[in-house]
This record gives C-alpha cells, structure tokens and sequence, in this order.
C-alpha cells in the first residue's frame, strides 16, 4: 500500500443483465459521489467493491491495495476488505441489541485499525442514549446514524454509503448530511457515495462520477 | 430399576416409556444433523437433481409406512450390501433391535423436520449476511451470529414436529424393527399389543393417556423454549 495511491482505482464490467455495465475512473482522497439516476446500477457497483458481486471482469484498488483483479486472479473475500458499507436499507442485526450491532464489526476489527474510539463515534453520531433499543423501535434517522456508526466501528480502511438519506424523513436530512460532512472531514476516509440527488452531492462531494442510465 | 419408579406405572409401563424415550430420543440426535445439511442444501445450493433429492427427502411423507419399513428391511437386513456392511463394520444391527426402531423413527421424522428447517432457513434475509461479511465476520461466523440465530425457531419447530413422528412411529417400526416387548415395543406398539387382548380397556387408556402427556409436555417445553429465546413478543414454534 503506498501513501501516494489514488483513493479508488476502478476499471470494472458487471454481470448484470444486458447492456453489462463499465465503470472506469480513478479518485483521489475525500468523497467521491456517484451520481445518476436509480436503477443505473450505483448500488451494483458499490458491491463490487465490497466483494458481496463478483464483476466479469477488471480491476478494483482502493488506496493502492488491490481487492479485486481478474487478471492477477486476486479476489479478496468481503471480510478481507476492510470496508465500511452503510447499505441503502440499513441491514441492522434485527435480533441484537443496537449495542451489539455496533459491536459486531468493532469486535472483529484489530485495534490499531480502530481510526475512531468508541465514546468518540457514539458520541459523535448521538446514538449513546439508543444501546439498549432494538433496531425494531428505531425512528429512520436513528437507525441510519446506528447504521453508520456500525461501519465505522469495525475499522475500516474505506466508506461505500448508498443513499444514506433515502430512509431518513425529511426535517432529519440536514442533521444526517452535517454528520456525513463531519466524518468526511475529520475522519480522512476514502468514501464511495452514491446517490440520486444533485442537490446533495454538490454539497459533500469532493467530485462528481456521473452515472448515466444504462 | 423399576423398583425405584413411582408406584403410579407399572414395571412394564415404564418399561414401554423409557423405551419410548430413548428410541425417540435416538432418532432425533441422529436425524437433527443429517436434517439441517439436507435443508441447508435444498435453502441454498442450486444443482442438477435437485428435485430428485427434495423427492427423496419427502418419500417418507407420502409412502405408506409399511412400505418405508419394507424398504428399510431390504436396504439393512443382514444380506443387503447396506446392512452386512454396517454389521461387519460397526457391529451395529438393526432387525428386531431398538435401534432399528430408532432408524424406522429417524426415517419418519426426516421430511418433517427438513421442511421446517428449510422454510426457516429461506426465510433468513442473506443480505443481513452479506452485511456481516463486510464488517469482518468469515462464513463460519456468519453463520453462527445472524444465520442460526434467525433460524433458531425454524430449528426448534423440526424438533418438535420430529419428536412428535417419532414418538408417534408406528408402521414402519413394526414392519422394519417388529414387536418385541423390551426392544422394540414404543408406546402405539404397546397400546396395539394391548388393544389385541380382550378385556384390557383400561391398560390401553393408560398408555393412551401416557402418550397424551408427553406429546402435550413437549409441545409445552417447545413453547417455553421458544418464549425464552425469542426477542420479540408473539413468536410459536409451530
């Protein structure tokens, strides 16, 4: 892994359907937003570089460790890969605790790859008061920031949030950007954002990949 | 030993439900595993003949019981392949022995418990798998924090469907395993043997009302089980 490698180098094809989609481009650190309308295979594309889709083809490097290479035949299991993913629907353990969701990832992770303590990212995300709740009686804006905070905890070496304002009602927008802006300036992760809303990626983005439709 | 027991069965009562007990017992450890991998496999895996399999599995269900117990006679009797094998091998028979009882039982109580832990196993979302896998958890955890536990009630339900048939076994194990106080006579077998004797209308009550008992105590455990486990309110085994 080198300091000077670009954050996301991507040059893949997806087996999904026809047309097969291509996604070629290379960027550098701070938030990269994926940006086109839905159902333009973001979220596809966000799986492939979590290891959870297997593309048909190309290469994907985040800050210069190779996890995906068809060539070199090097394909990194989902585990291997070090990323935090705060998925579209959220996917909190509905049978743990929101402690034990948090705790799930933060557990697993070695504690030198912690970048952010655990007082610090509760305290950050506001969800202290929430440990005991079930996700079940979450509102959308709680669970997102669980959600959120359960990525972060489990010590990763990059972002991939889909839409993190899809389930959260509208007077709890501002509050879910301002946190998403916070971690992206403090925590000086790679972060691959996908979203719809143009609106919202010119606000966080450090640059714009657009997505057409296919 | 029955000496020991309470006054309110008698020797052979207590013979025939410990007997009951243990060949269903039996039955059940034995089939708890190989049941699970033929759910995991007909849940998650995609292969040609799979619908031979899921057939294969389901044949108990729909076969005459005298019939599965005709077959198992073929495929383990002494001069089969399966069975002179097993004999010489493990030492283990089965004709006429308690643990061809609990084979005829295991059988029966197979499909059963297959459909339950398949359903259960369908029913778990994989992409709550998927998310354990990016925050770090391998297959094997995975499977042992979100896979099991969303299951469990799945599980729980095959054991008690399971141990209902195999306590309830009753055409096969005549066929297969025969009628021999002591060795293979479980509860409707004694209550069969019982019914062929004139006069003997309260001995069948009894045992009628013995198997009552424990079909009712187990569908209680299951539900006290399932109560104790299951996080939110509502959740029945069956």
């Amino acid at each position: 892994m080198s300091s000077d490698a670009p954050a996301f180098e991507i040059s893949v094809t997806l087996k999904r359907g026809r047309p097969r989609l291509t996604y070629e481009f290379t960027a550098g650190p701070g938030l990269t937003a994926l940006f086109g309308p839905s159902g333009a295979g973001k979220t596809s594309l966000l799986d492939a570089v979590a290891g959870l889709a297997r593309p048909a083809q190309g290469r994907i490097a985040v800050s210069g460790t190779v996890l995906y290479d068809r060539a070199a035949r090097i394909d990194l299991k989902p585990e291997q890969r070090r990323c935090g993913y705060v998925f579209q629907d959220l996917r909190l353990f509905p049978h743990h605790t929101v402690r034990d969701n948090l705790r799930y990832g933060w557990k697993l992770a070695e504690a030198r790859r912690r970048s952010l303590g655990w007082d610090d990212t509760l305290d950050l995300l506001g969800i202290a008061p929430l440990l005991d709740r079930m996700p079940a009686t979450l509102s959308g804006g709680e669970a997102q920031r669980v959600a959120i905070g359960r990525a972060l905890l489990s010590g990763p070496a990059f972002l991939l949030m889909d839409e993190p304002l899809a389930s959260v009602d509208a007077a709890r927008r501002g509050e879910i950007l301002g946190l998403i802006e916070r971690i992206r300036s403090d925590l000086k992760l790679p972060i691959l954002y996908v979203s719809h809303d143009r609106a919202e990626v010119e606000r966080l983005a450090d640059r714009i990949i657009p997505i057409p439709a296919p | 030993m029955y000496s020991l027991a309470p006054g309110w069965l008698s020797p052979a009562e207590w013979e025939v439900l410990i007997l009951s007990l243990k060949v269903s017992g039996v039955a059940i450890v034995a089939a708890l595993p190989a049941s699970f991998a033929l759910a995991w496999v007909l849940a998650r895996w995609r292969f040609p003949g799979k619908v031979l399999v899921d057939a294969l599995v389901h044949l108990p269900l729909v076969l005459p019981p005298v019939v599965t117990g005709w077959l198992l006679l073929i495929a383990f009797s002494p001069n089969a392949p399966l069975g002179g094998f097993l004999e010489r091998t493990f030492g283990v028979t089965f004709l006429f022995r308690w643990t061809g009882a609990a084979l005829a039982a295991a059988v029966m109580a197979l499909p059963l418990m297959v459909r339950a832990m398949r359903l259960s196993l369908e029913a778990v979302d994989r992409r709550l798998e998927n998310a354990a896998r990016t925050l770090g958890a391998g297959p094997w955890r995975t499977f042992a924090t979100v896979t099991l536990p969303l299951s469990a009630n799945g599980i729980l339900a095959a054991l008690v469907l399971g141990l209902a048939r195999s306590v309830g076994e009753f055409g096969a194990t005549i066929t297969f395993a025969s009628n021999i106080p002591g060795e293979t006579q479980t509860l409707p077998l004694a209550i069969y043997s019982a019914l062929q004797m004139p006069g003997s209308d309260i001995q069948v009550a009894r045992l009628a009302g013995l198997s009552v008992l424990l079909s009712v105590g187990a569908l209680v455990l299951s539900e006290w089980l399932a109560r104790r486990s299951g996080q939110e309110k509502g959740r029945h085994v069956l």
